[in-house]
């Protein structure tokens, strides 16, 4: 029996009804004469407080609320990669056909295309005993995708039948019956699942592949791992979005899940533009055929910023479910935070630390152990993973703020971006000093398997130099650098050296926008060479000027926009050139 | 505005501050217009902030200075707050509330619209960028502007704001092109001279019947100030989305918008973020600053330069840290540069425009305007480094590469951003000047950009 009240109070995002004693928690409800999509989120007596998902603007005390009887659920099919979706997932391509420019409000619409056909290939025969999140056929979503028909992860399983022959079908056809104690469940392409409850699988992995993002001063620094959670907290015009944007273009997932979480309507204009635009650098098809938007701008309603990131975890989730890797992209979590603050001031709750809601920390942590990496429900095995990187705007830029210090106790890899390197136009901007990854001594071993086994010394190497510049920098602060010795003016001009020609990348550069990891190492190994020589040549008496003026300097320098991924003979041919002009200054003689 | 019709209430519960608490209310709605009236028979606009059980709490615009609990009437009108749009409102002056100011009639009104508007639709955006040319070098080179972008400047108080403001909207143009354009400009809280140098400035460019302004001055009321921004953003987005207009909206000063917000939040009792403003600041600002853009398929754009004075100077300060994570970019007036007499006193290192990438290059500016604003950016940012070396060791005790940064921050801040108020550079200009800067440097510290437009451009002194 389903809720049938009416609106006793407004204000804002919050409503209150009564005659709702038949709701229940996290239910849906339509709001208002209008219809209005709504969630119940408390229950006192026979009155519901209702967050309602859209402006409530002009609604009225007395206007009817009437329950659906299920929680706010995602539908989970073929169609959903390439979609921008508002929160709750309505496509807002559809919205806009509904309201034109501007989104309207009440408008219902489906999440995907019900009559678009697919090619269905079955993979599992009639008569097969099938449980939850078996696959029993797939279809081509994209060029990209593989979708796999699984059955959902909470089904009882029974016996196959009526399964259907390859062929082309809708989403509403039945695909096959499963037989279970007599009764009898269709299965079609798709099926809807609660945003709020986490989809069940068999066992969960440790998370010990790099994700690979092309980026270095991640991938070779502070590397996240498939399945791993990672945080990017940052003040304004820190580059928080262009980092999150290269994260979401270049990852080496299948899918990629970018959340616009209470930001900018341009940031999610400029993805739907440029994607389509882009090839993925391993298939060499569009991006936009593996990657599903959800935006919810920052005027758009606040109670619909809250669940988008459940709607965007949950459909990660999905393909993760058919073996994929999955990294979602949520920017930003602090806006997520706000929504839950205001909803929380409105329910009148005593607050915590800024006016937060006690259970900030408890939210956030439900949210990030969402991410891993499993063996899926159901037959045949298979592993999928969804990795997620959440941004955090925090106020001021301070870090000890509540959703920072909350997210840190949550998360492996933190990249912490730094006002000050950001003035200084060193993108992307994340300090070194204060940045962390947990993964790194487990993906150390994929560099040094992969790529190789001297990875892990020499970026030690490298990140030593860095340390200690930061510690020289105090000391050329207070006295000048002429007060170095020359030993340590060598550290000084190699750090500067491997931040110029390492860890600042150019986004918007054709060429640097990538890194493949074979030239991330072979950048890397050449800096320390470079250091190694010269601290050999300072010893042989080689005068530290004649060290910064060689030619290979500004080269080194270039070489992560001058020499593209598949050119890496001209980075031996570096490696050469160096050689012979450090010989070249230190007198000796070439030798045989 | 006026209200016609409506049901109206006459028992008053409770009056405090802005708020005025209404009994025994049926059938008023959320966010509902309301005229409330005195006994002297003055009206006043107010609009429904909370319904329910009976009671209606109102916040009136003008003030609750003189109103009593038995003699006021509450009428509520049935609709929300409107503004009457046409382009008849070209070269009119309206008040905080979109009603006129300068003795004229009420403009004749193509429709009502709701002061409110609505979200764009992401999906219906169009990305911006087309380049505006605003004659100021700092700008058209370092953080450009382009067509429906959304650029604050970030200032303190005393300092040139308005100045630049002003010059930016008579000069700003997009190179090649004559479309339609018109200014808006909505003064919130400001000095009345401040709001009258803007419209003296735009007469004397003979751009005031291109313009529509919409004042609340110092001396008006608090609360109107929130929605003078509302009904100056609806008729740029007429013009500029109906119309087909290129509008450029002139806001000052947003931090008397926020004061005014967190007036009405402590009267309602709400639990506060950070320094007393709303937990939801971030969210309501982003309703003003989210309406500036492009759509598909429309000519117009509305492009918002939004100004606001930074507490003590201090950019962690909620209103401008919460702005400056909306908005696409933020141009800093620096303290220092404004004692020592520069105009316009940019702080570039803390400056941006996030859409400047794409709104340059090739086509639009030119195709080695990326690098070289790099280049730029980095060498003044090592000047300031070594200019904070050289007041501790003294000059002597820099390297000689150091000396160099030295001199190329002088050149920078006296020949690049110093220019006067009546200076329009053109970008051709603008680049030359920045490769005379970046030219001050050895070729081997040009780290930033390509080789072949450091053969091209770079010239040895």
């Amino acid at each position: 029996m389903t809720a049938q009240g009416r609106i006793v109070w407004v204000s804002g995002p919050a409503v209150r009804a009564d005659g709702m004693a038949d709701a229940k928690m996290y239910e849906t409800v339509t709001v208002g004469d209008s219809k209005l999509v709504g969630e119940v989120i408390r229950l006192t007596g026979d009155v519901a407080f209702i967050q309602v998902y859209e402006s409530t603007s002009g609604l009225k005390p007395g206007e009817p609320v009437v329950g659906t009887g299920n929680p706010l659920s995602v539908l989970l099919g073929p169609g959903i990669i390439g979609q921008l979706y508002d929160g709750i997932q309505r496509p807002l391509r559809e919205l806009s056909k509904a309201s034109g420019s501007f989104i309207g409000r009440g408008i219902t619409t489906s999440a995907v295309d019900m009559s678009k056909k697919y090619h269905f290939v079955p993979t599992a025969s009639n008569g097969d005993e099938v449980a939850a999140g078996n696959i029993i056929g797939t279809v081509k979503e994209t060029d990209l995708i593989e979708h796999s028909i699984m059955l959902p992860p909470d089904h009882k399983g029974g016996k196959l039948s009526n399964l259907v022959s390859e062929g082309d079908y809708d989403l509403e056809t039945v695909l096959a019956t499963i037989d279970k104690d007599g009764q009898s469940v269709d299965i079609k392409m798709y099926h809807k699942w609660p945003v709020r409850k986490p989809r069940p699988y068999n066992k969960r992995h440790d998370p010990t592949v790099p994700l690979l993002t092309g980026q270095r001063v991640i991938d070779t620094f502070f590397p996240i791992a498939k399945g791993g959670t990672g945080s990017i907290p940052g003040a304004f015009g820190t580059g928080k979005t262009v980092t999150l944007h290269q994260i979401a273009k270049w990852a080496d997932s299948q899918v990629v899940v970018y959340i616009g979480c209470g930001e900018r309507g341009n940031e999610m204009t400029e993805v739907l533009v440029e994607f389509p635009h882009l090839k993925d650098p391993r298939s060499g098809k569009p991006l936009m055929d593996r990657t599903v938007l959800v935006a919810n701008t920052s005027n758009m309603p606040v109670a619909a910023r809250e669940a988008s990131i459940y709607t965007g975890v949950t459909i990660a989730e999905y393909y993760r479910d058919m073996g994929k890797d999955v990294v979602l992209v949520a920017d930003s979590t602090s806006r997520w935070a706000e929504s839950l603050r205001e909803m929380s001031g409105r329910l009148e709750e005593m607050p915590a630390e800024e006016g937060y809601p006690s259970y900030l920390a408890s939210r956030l942590a439900e949210f990030y152990e969402r991410a891993g990496r499993v063996q899926a429900a159901g037959s045949p095995d298979r592993n999928g993973s969804v990795t997620l990187i959440g941004a955090v705007s925090p106020s001021g830029g301070d870090f000890t703020e509540p959703v920072t210090t909350h997210t840190m106790r949550f998360i492996k890899t933190f990249w912490a971006l730094d006002a000050k390197l950001a003035y200084s136009r060193h993108y992307p901007s994340i300090n070194w000093m204060n940045s962390y990854s947990g993964y790194l001594a487990d993906i150390a071993k994929w560099w040094s398997a992969n790529i190789s086994e001297d990875w892990f010394n020499i970026r030690s190497e490298t990140y030593g130099i860095l340390q200690r510049e930061d510690t020289l920098k105090e000391i050329v602060r207070l006295l000048g650098p002429e007060a170095l010795p020359d030993e340590e003016k060598l550290i000084l001009e190699v750090a500067r050296m491997v931040k110029i020609g390492l860890l600042q990348q150019n986004s918007f550069d054709d060429v640097d926008t990538y890194c493949s990891p074979e030239k991330q190492f072979k950048l890397m190994k050449l800096l320390v060479d470079f250091y190694q020589k010269g601290q050999q040549a300072l010893k042989e008496g080689t005068a530290l000027s004649d060290i910064r003026e060689l030619g290979v300097v500004s080269s080194l320098l270039k070489a992560r926009m001058d020499i593209k991924d598949d050119e890496m003979p001209k980075l031996e041919q570096l490696d050469k050139d160096m050689q012979e002009q450090f010989k070249s200054i230190s007198g000796v003689k070439v030798s045989n | 505005m006026t209200a016609e019709g409506g049901v109206q209430y006459s028992k008053i519960a409770e009056i405090k501050g802005p708020l005025v608490v209404v009994d025994d209310v049926e059938n008023a709605a959320f966010d509902e217009l309301v005229e409330v009236e005195t006994t002297e028979g003055e009206r006043r606009l107010g609009k429904v902030l909370e319904v329910g059980n009976g009671k209606a709490i109102v916040q009136v615009f003008e003030g609750t200075t003189g109103l009593s609990i038995s003699g006021t009437n509450a009428k509520f009108v049935g609709k929300v707050m409107e503004m009457p749009v046409s382009k008849e409102v070209l070269g009119r002056v309206f008040d905080g509330l979109g009603r006129p100011k300068d003795g004229l009639p009420d403009p004749i009104a193509d429709k009502f619209v709701d002061i409110n508007g609505e979200p764009m639709n992401p999906e219906q955006r169009e990305y911006p960028k087309d380049f505006i040319q605003t004659g100021v070098s700092v700008i058209d080179g370092l953080m450009t502007l382009v067509r429906g972008q959304k650029l604050p400047i970030f200032s303190g108080s005393g300092m040139s704001h308005n100045l630049l403001a002003a010059q930016i909207a008579r000069q700003a143009s997009v190179v090649g092109t004559d479309d339609d354009f018109a200014v808006v400009f909505a003064a919130i809280g400001v000095q009345y001279s401040e709001a009258e140098y803007f419209r003296r400035s735009l007469e004397e460019s003979g751009a005031l019947k291109r313009s529509v302004l919409f004042l609340n001055t110092a001396d008006d009321p608090a609360i109107e100030r929130i929605i003078t921004p509302r009904v100056a953003l609806t008729v740029a987005e007429h013009l500029a989305f109906d119309l087909g207009m290129h509008v450029l909206v002139v806001i000052t000063d947003m931090t008397n918008y926020a004061e005014a917000l967190r007036e009405i939040s402590a009267a309602r009792e709400e639990v506060p973020g950070r320094k007393g403003y709303p937990g939801y600041l971030y969210t309501d600002l982003s309703t003003l600053y989210e309406r500036a853009g492009k759509l598909n398929g429309r000519k117009g754009s509305v492009t918002q330069v939004p100004i606001l004075s930074m507490p003590s100077d201090d950019i962690t300060h909620p209103i401008p840290d919460l702005t400056g994570y909306i908005t696409e970019g933020q141009i800093v007036v620096g303290r220092d540069l404004f004692r020592q007499g520069v105009y316009p006193p940019i702080n570039i290192l803390s400056s941006l425009s996030r859409l400047m990438k794409d709104g340059i290059g090739e086509g639009s500016t030119r195709d080695d305007h990326s690098e070289v604003s790099n280049q730029v950016y980095d060498a003044y940012s090592r000047s300031q480094e070594v200019r904070a070396l050289a007041g501790i060791v003294g000059k002597a005790g820099l390297t000689e590469i150091d000396l160099k940064y030295l001199e190329l921050g002088d050149t920078f801040e006296k020949e690049f951003l110093t220019q006067a108020t009546d200076e329009n550079r053109t970008i051709e200009e603008t680049l030359a000047l920045m490769w005379k800067i970046v030219s001050k440097l050895p070729k081997n510290e040009i780290t930033k950009i390509k080789d072949k437009h450091v053969e091209k451009y770079y010239k040895e002194e």
